[in-house]
């Protein structure tokens, strides 16, 4: 299974083994990440499982779907180049090595 | 927070979004004694939107719905308890169960949800009559979808036209068949290019409505109107204006025809019901709580015992503006109730429910999102930013000069500047709106004419969704309050 990173803000990292065919946000929610709420379970209807992909990975993802970018206009912690929400971002095998940093907050 | 008045245990009765919810939030607030959640339905906790749509369509499974993996609720010493409670005994603080089996509460939280009306006529309980509210029922119905040719849907609801959609939405044909495809194909009769894949639609599908348009009691005319044309298009026979006399069977005990109260007879070998859902109160009201269209509760969701809440569906709760009751059935309702209620149990807050009210529904490739509630008391002015017949638009809904609730279709930036601006009482009129060039999104960058409320960029961004208290409590140099008369 693919590995994925998740970084806080204070620093901390986990490391967790995702399925392929899930989302990024499912993965952290699964595994008691804190700092990715997604109260509409991931229908990128609330915005709160907000993160900032990693720049090297930037390139390897999907761009996202207009629903998702007009999603990310209205974030709690402001939106840079490398925001998605991650109940959009579906795992695939070449996200192995993936790493995404927590905003501060979702809401 | 003073640990002294914490709770021993919790209990908490239902385990659909708001009661899983429960459960996770007096965790996530460090709540340390015992909380057992439990469950009618022999599964993990797991989520009803995609029910109607991805569930029925095949491109979701079971495992896809669980709101947490098994493994989440032993970690965090979650109670999972599979079983009915048939009474709440609130001199010993105990719920039992219909297995004999017993539960003492410290504190209690029902999540009763609600259950689907039954159509109240002859043939109902045929084979082939289905309702939709749980995954066994959604198993049932996706297995009933794969062979079924002629679908009539009673009730042209959320979850009538939901299924409406996905019976006529098209199935690929094997490949090969789509690989020979040129192109060009046509939708079913309407003449107009498609970019779909060929095939065919799963089924004939007649919604019958005993009003005169859809989402009658959900949406204004203009939504109803655009998603009885989308329906339409897509091949849906509606009948408006009819109620449903009986259910006749095929002499085998399978529903072979659905009687209209006009004497008139359509074929069907599968028959959805969609009239509605009643809260699940008799528990509640068994045990001699208030029960007035919903659990009734308290503006901080606890019931007429300091001991008990309830939420999300069930409840019946007063609107902050108004306090008038009301009662949603929806996700954001559910999960928004769990936190307050767990919030307050762990001593967090003490603060009133007012998290503003929104909500989803996908129909082919539409996209229907609302905020707002028009409370009972309806709208008297309707503005509509966009062209209804592009597919894209937003309807505003006032009473007097007041923004009570917008919808939007496919408009999802219109929708999230709604949640921004109704969440924050930022005041929006009929003038603001109907005056050129308005748009949700720029109204919130600049409320009034030079007179800017926030400075763009620097933490415009609060969600109204799950604010914190002060977050949605209007600081003094914001709008006068919506129901100033000025």
């Amino acid at each position: 299974m693919p590995k994925i990173t998740y970084v806080a803000t204070d620093g901390t990292a986990r490391t967790i083994d995702v399925a392929v065919g899930t989302s990024v946000m499912r993965g952290a929610v699964f595994n008691d990440v804190d700092g990715i709420v997604a109260q509409c379970a991931g229908h990128a209807q609330c915005a709160t499982c907000h993160v900032y992909v990693d720049e090297a990975h930037l390139d390897q993802l999907e761009p996202a779907r207009p629903d998702e970018d007009d999603m990310l206009g209205f974030t709690a912690c402001p939106r840079r180049p490398n925001s998605r929400l991650s109940c959009q971002l579906k795992v695939t095998s070449d996200m192995d090595g993936l790493i995404v940093h927590l905003p501060e907050r979702q809401y | 927070m003073t640990n002294s008045t914490h709770p021993a245990s919790v209990v908490v009765v239902g385990a659909g979004q708001g009661g899983h919810q429960t459960a996770v939030s007096l965790r996530e607030h460090g709540y340390r004694g015992s909380v057992t959640l439990i469950s009618a339905e022999d599964a993990l906790p797991y989520e009803r939107p995609p029910l109607s749509k991805a569930y029925l369509t095949g491109e979701a499974d079971q495992s896809q719905l669980w709101l947490r993996p098994a493994t989440y609720y032993v970690r965090q010493s979650i109670d999972l308890v599979g079983g009915t409670v048939t009474e709440i005994d609130r001199a010993a603080r105990t719920v039992r169960l219909a297995d004999g089996s017993s539960y003492e509460y410290g504190h209690l939280v029902l999540a009763t949800g609600a259950r689907p009306r039954a159509l109240d006529v002859q043939g109902a309980g045929l084979r082939g009559v289905h309702t939709l509210r749980t995954e066994q029922d959604a198993a049932e119905l996706r297995a009933a979808l794969a062979t079924a040719r002629r679908a009539v849907v009673v009730g042209a609801g959320f979850i009538g036209l939901e299924f409406a959609s996905v019976a006529r939405s098209v199935v690929p044909e094997p490949e090969g068949a789509t690989a020979r495809g040129s192109g060009g194909s046509t939708a079913r009769g309407t003449g107009r290019p498609t970019a779909r894949v060929p095939g065919r639609a799963r089924c004939e599908v007649t919604v019958v409505e005993a009003l005169d348009r859809p989402l009658a009691r959900a949406v204004s005319a203009p939504t109803a109107g655009h998603f009885t044309r989308l329906h339409r298009e897509e091949g849906t026979r509606f009948l408006f204006g009819r109620g449903v006399a009986a259910l006749h069977g095929d002499g085998r005990g399978r529903v072979a025809s659905v009687e209209l109260a006009d004497g008139r007879r359509l074929p069907a070998d599968l028959v959805l019901v969609g009239v509605g859902v009643t809260p699940r109160t008799e528990l509640a009201a068994a045990a001699g709580l208030a029960v007035n269209g919903g659990i009734t509760v308290d503006s901080r969701l606890l019931t007429g015992d300091p001991r008990i809440s309830a939420i999300g569906d069930c409840a019946a709760f007063p609107q902050v503006r108004s306090g008038n009751l009301l009662r949603l059935e929806s996700v954001q309702n559910a999960v928004g109730h769990a936190r307050l209620a767990a919030e307050r149990i762990t001593g967090s807050t003490t603060r009133a429910y007012d998290e503003l009210p929104w909500f989803w529904s996908d129909q082919f490739s539409t996209r229907l999102q609302i905020t707002g509630v028009t409370d009972g008391g309806g709208h008297d002015t309707e503005v509509v930013l966009g062209d209804v017949n592009s597919g894209a638009f937003s309807v505003l809904l006032f009473r007097g000069a007041d923004l009570l609730a917008v919808e939007s279709v496919n408009r999802p930036a219109d929708h999230l500047a709604a949640r921004q601006l109704l969440g924050r009482a930022i005041k929006v009129t009929p003038d603001y709106a109907t005056a050129p060039g308005f748009t949700l999104r720029g109204h919130l960058a600049h409320p009034t004419p030079g007179r800017p409320r926030h400075t763009p960029g620097a933490d415009r961004t609060v969600m109204p969704c799950r604010s914190s208290s002060a977050d949605v409590t209007p600081s003094p140099d914001t709008s006068p309050p919506a129901n100033d008369p000025s």
